[in-house]
């Protein structure tokens, strides 16, 4: 076959607890990271997704920890992003167990960090994480602060501008449609994945799994990412994997 | 008497979760080490690695002594060895990434860009894909492996690939002979698969 199209959950985290996370298992902690990722990794998951949105960038230790721990037990791949605004912030989450550090606002104040992290660990590890609003037909500007702040770059130019750089990833998160559950921003997600030749995860807005198949079908993504459909119980992994398959995408068995 | 499993520390990002996996494998006494002492009388011998080339030899190479003591141990009184990601790489005669680096030289091949017969074919090689043996091997089963690498590892025997990949062309998935091995995919990010995948090799005879 050819390499799968990646499930991947995401898990929002603040202060070393899970916000809005996983009930679909009786869980001890249902704030405990750990134990989610636990929960995703046994299900099947490809890979996985820990989204810090801690306010302070003084408790960048307690992120760190949450991916030692749960590399310790869990055996899948793992991104981490926010927060992360240097080449040593990404090491110390590489070398706590992370696969690849996802960086946001700091790519787009400082470009030339995606360079750093990408010569010194290699682009493999190196995901832009590109948040961006709509803002006339057929273009996009890029938000940073979670969507809140405007930069006035277009998106389409900082996605290439990123892939130069040295990123091995593109995260494409649509701003207009996160957390509506009325599916990805396909024109957007297909405009960046047609620019570039890296992956791109298609990211904001799953509502259900027509949606996942459509973010490649349409939106040209290499992954889909969602949290609620998946959090909530809506719909496994496995759910997930076989309505790729029987998209007749390749999709893990 | 249980055995020593030496895991060769030169930074790799990847260092603590395979050894996370390996005694998720099984694994009883795993030494994380920089002391070619220590590597000499192990048992068996991990190097891991993920990154640019020429940055992981040359942090392995930075450790007096180190190259040395794996190659007599391994080379010179054939025990288990496993190379996993730019640990498998660097068994080859050199790398071409960020300029040209001599690997170990144990595997012949160079280690070069994938070069995407198509467009639509993305890079980096990023994902779960087939691991598919090219003959029958103690340690490799057909099965879906995680990858994650921009650089393939062209091999100059045919005899030396024990597993391909597929990704807008063949890949090679795993390298070897005797009683080496390096594998491109990552065990230690490959659940399941993964975890039986080491535990094979720990209990391997060759």
């Amino acid at each position: 076959m050819t390499v799968r199209i990646r499930v991947i959950p995401c898990l929002d985290v603040a202060n070393g607890r899970v916000v809005k996370g996983v009930n679909f298992v009786d869980l001890q902690d249902a704030g405990d990271p750990v134990e989610q990722a636990q929960a995703y990794d046994a299900a099947g998951a490809d890979e996985l997704c820990f989204l810090d949105i801690t306010a302070s960038h003084e408790n960048r230790d307690t992120i760190i920890d949450v991916v030692r721990r749960t590399a310790e037990v869990c055996f899948m791949p793992v991104t981490v992003g926010g927060g992360v605004r240097t080449a040593d912030d990404a090491r110390a989450l590489l070398m706590a167990g992370a696969d690849k550090v996802a960086v946001n606002s700091a790519a787009v104040s400082r470009p030339e960090v995606v360079s750093d992290i990408a010569t010194r660990f290699g682009s493999q590890c190196m995901v832009a994480s590109i948040d961006a609003r709509k803002v006339e037909e057929g273009r996009w500007e890029i938000f940073t602060h979670g969507g809140r702040t405007p930069t006035g770059i277009d998106a389409l130019e900082h996605a290439v501008r990123m892939a130069d750089l040295g990123a091995g990833e593109l995260l494409v998160t649509s701003m207009d449609r996160d957390g509506t559950r009325d599916g990805y921003d396909l024109e957007l997600t297909r405009t960046l994945a047609d620019a570039v030749s890296i992956p791109v995860v298609a990211s904001g807005g799953v509502g259900n799994l027509d949606h996942l198949v459509e973010g490649v079908t349409k939106g040209h993504a290499n992954a889909v990412l969602a949290a609620s459909i998946f959090h909530f119980g809506q719909y496994s992994i496995a759910d997930a994997h076989a309505a790729l398959r029987a998209a007749k995408l390749p999709a893990r068995a | 008497m249980a055995e020593t499993i030496a895991l060769i520390d030169f930074g790799a990002g990847n260092l603590h979760s395979v050894h996370n996996a390996l005694i998720a494998a099984g694994a009883g006494d795993v030494a994380v080490t920089a002391d070619p002492t220590m590597v000499a009388r192990a048992d068996r011998i991990i190097l891991p690695g993920v990154g640019a080339f020429g940055a992981c030899r040359d942090a392995l190479v930075a450790i007096d002594g180190m190259v040395a003591a794996m190659d007599r141990r391994v080379r010179g009184e054939a025990i288990p060895f496993l190379g996993i990601c730019v640990g498998m790489q660097m068994l080859a005669d050199k790398g071409i990434e960020f300029g040209e680096h001599d690997g170990l030289g144990w595997i012949s091949g160079t280690v070069k860009a994938i070069e995407p017969a198509s467009d639509e074919i993305k890079i980096p090689h990023m994902g779960w894909n087939d691991v598919t043996p090219t003959e029958g091997h103690d340690l490799l089963e057909s099965g879906e492996a995680y990858y994650l690498h921009g650089y393939h590892f062209d091999a100059v025997n045919e005899a030396d690939i024990l597993a391909k990949t597929s990704h807008g062309g063949p890949l090679v998935s795993a390298v070897g002979r005797d009683n080496i091995v390096g594998v491109q995919f990552h065990p230690e990010k490959s659940q399941a698969y993964g975890l039986a995948f080491l535990k094979r090799f720990l209990e391997w005879k060759p």
